[in-house]
């Protein structure tokens, strides 16, 4: 019993490291674009498959596969940004974004069915099945080496962010878009750029999904959006600490209730959120009060 | 005067081609059609009533029609009803539905914007995992409806009168709701909430009872849809895809307005049906869709009825007001105030940027 749970937090804190990376993608460009990608599901599915197009048909290795997808996913969230985002204005720009997005995913989602079908798939290498002896533990090595690597992003994105003379303008654009403009910061560019690199960790977020869950199909998205706005609202929105802190402390629970009880470890996600929210109506490290409406 | 008298001559061709679709039309697959479109014609309007409205952009509206249509069957399951006596459960329905939106509201509504979005999307996956997991609403095997006993020739028709009703309710409601005192709170506080609290709008209590309404319409409209369908499954009942559409639906033609609503799910259903049913490529229609969404977003970033709007206020204006050559009149910007409108206070505003 103790080693089982002891095990399940281990495996909790693993998948949320995971987690982590494609939350603080859509943290990010929430921050910076005041708009939710609510595509980031169906975009995380599409780095899934684009890693296991390049495995199943040109054999590469699940990381090595990363150094095209992950430029591939750029330039995919640029376009998106450029071609959909940037041209809404006005007060209804909040909303009109929520309906862009959700276009681009059912176009995505559209065309990944008419690519893949509706089979689900698994991501396969080496490293998926064979288990590493850690501690007296049998764990995954793919959930090593995904959490590993999900650290690295997350540590290169920090750097960026807070070392970098981009990541303080990012920082800017975060805090005050108008001031921002002000000094000279090019905040579309920004935008754009942020925009690309929020879609690009979906790539390694797909990857890591599609070889640790129990295969996906192009419907995995809706699922997996729901729960990435559910730690980035808990985290508080456009917090990445906040967005860390929380994909690791939601996977933890769901993976401890579902010793227990394996169908309701989902509702325990959600409900954990709202009680939250009711105690906390910023999250747990939102900064101030949302915006007026 | 004569925009008022095109208002009213439009409504009242669209209402007698709404009473006489079904004699026109004999097709089978036509008669669903109208029936759906009613349907959705219903809950889109009613999700304008509090997500156009209150700019509380709801995204769980799905749990009032899954609700409302879960308290019709296991009622007329418990209480053995059957035959067109299952209509009188719609009164509970509706109350099930008002009674869920009360705790949703209670919780949702503390929080603003994103977060209000994500924590009605969040409720909405408790309840469809709740539904999947207890033994009342039968679990995943779902639940029947009473078998009625209309003729098949008949079916489809009464059904349609039936939906066609509830969409007079709906819009009616919040054409009703939109010129009251109610409906000005709500609206002052999509404009800018704490303001209007400052004013002495009691915000919580507006808004729930926003939701109450709308979560009651929905939850009607959920009972009626089953009753046609005949059976409801987690999956159905409390589909994401249906928060999405209602929301879609409104953007479409304009939110916050009584006829955007209307417009879009009159557009939208058909739109989607047709689609798949020609290009008898569910994937490829559903590609489309998103394109084409993306265009009306892209061309009519506000819905059609207020650009519509805008459109005709601004060329309007450019009649009233022929003065300052070198074309000050047609590059007006929009009046802010009236976004959303779907009645744009044309003259005065006019006069007001003419002078």
């Amino acid at each position: 019993m103790g080693t089982e749970l002891l095990h399940n937090i281990i495996i909790g804190i693993l998948s949320g490291g995971v987690y982590a990376l494609m939350a603080v993608g859509l943290t990010l460009i929430f921050g910076v674009l005041d708009i939710i990608n609510i595509a980031q599901g169906i975009l995380v599915v599409l780095g899934a498959y684009l890693s296991y197009a390049l495995s199943v048909h040109l054999h590469l290795g699940l990381f090595t596969g990363l150094l095209v997808t992950v430029p591939a996913m750029f330039v995919i969230g640029v376009v998106i940004q450029w071609a959909f985002i940037r041209p809404l204005r006005g007060r209804e720009r909040t909303s009109m974004s929520l309906l862009a997005c959700y276009a681009v995913a059912i176009i995505i989602e559209g065309a990944l069915y008419w690519a893949f079908g509706p089979d689900y798939v698994n991501l396969t290498g080496p490293s998926v099945t064979s288990s590493l002896h850690v501690l007296g533990f049998y764990l995954p090595e793919i959930y090593l080496y995904c959490f590993g690597l999900a650290v690295v992003v997350v540590a290169v994105l920090y750097g960026l962010l807070y070392r970098t003379r981009f990541g303080r303008s990012v920082r800017a654009t975060m805090q005050d878009r108008t001031a921002a403009l002000l000094v000279g910061i090019n905040v579309s560019r920004v935008a754009a750029v942020t925009f690309g690199i929020g879609v690009a960790v979906t790539a390694i977020g797909g990857m890591a999904f599609g070889a640790t869950g129990g295969g996906f199909n192009p419907n995995s998205g809706y699922d997996l959006i729901s729960r990435l706005l559910a730690v980035i609202v808990l985290g508080g929105l456009g917090s990445i600490g906040g967005a860390l802190a929380a994909s690791v402390f939601m996977l933890t629970i769901e993976s401890v209730v579902d010793i227990w009880q394996p169908v309701w470890s989902v509702a325990v996600f959600y409900a954990a959120l709202v009680l939250v929210l009711t105690l906390r109506p910023t999250g747990l490290f939102g900064r101030r009060a949302a915006r007026a409406q | 005067m004569t925009l008022a008298r095109l208002r009213y001559g439009g409504l009242a061709v669209l209402v007698a081609a709404a009473i006489a679709f079904p004699l026109a039309v004999t097709n089978q697959e036509a008669a669903t059609l109208g029936f759906d479109a009613m349907i959705f014609v219903a809950a889109a309007a009613a999700w304008n009533m509090f997500s156009g409205y209150s700019g509380y952009i709801s995204l769980g509206h799905a749990v009032f029609f899954g609700s409302g249509a879960y308290a019709a069957g296991i009622a007329a399951r418990d209480w053995q009803v059957t035959g067109a006596a299952i209509f009188a459960l719609l009164p509970l329905s509706a109350a099930v539905a008002a009674l869920i939106a009360v705790p949703f509201g209670l919780v949702a509504l503390r929080v603003r914007r994103h977060t209000f979005v994500v924590v009605t999307i969040a409720i909405f996956f408790i309840f469809q995992l709740v539904a999947s997991n207890i033994a009342v609403t039968n679990g995943t095997s779902g639940l029947n409806a009473p078998f009625l006993l209309w003729s098949p020739v008949t079916f489809d028709d009464r059904f349609y009168y039936v939906a066609l009703a509830l969409a007079v309710l709906a819009v009616a409601l919040s054409w009703l709701i939109r010129g009251s005192r109610f409906g000005l709170q709500l609206r002052a506080i999509r404009d800018d909430e704490d303001r209007a609290a400052g004013l002495g709008v009691r915000a919580m209590p507006v808004k729930l009872a926003a939701l109450v309404i709308s979560g009651a319409v929905t939850g009607l409209a959920g009972a009626v849809w089953f009753f046609f369908i005949g059976q409801v499954y987690p999956q159905s009942a409390y589909d994401p895809i249906f928060d999405l559409t209602v929301a879609l639906m409104a953007f479409l033609g304009g939110l916050g307005s009584v006829a955007g609503p209307v417009l879009g799910a009159l557009v939208l259903e058909p739109a989607q049906q047709y689609l798949t049913q020609q290009l008898n490529n569910a994937y490829l229609s559903e590609i489309l869709l998103g394109v084409i969404f993306l265009l009306v977003i892209l061309v009519l970033p506000r819905g059609v009825i207020p650009t519509a709007g805008e459109r005709l206020t601004a060329w309007r204006a450019m009649r009233m007001a022929p003065a300052p050559a070198g074309g000050a009149a047609p590059s007006l910007p929009a009046p802010p105030a009236t976004a959303g409108e779907d009645r744009p206070a044309g003259p005065a505003h006019a006069r007001e940027q003419s002078r």
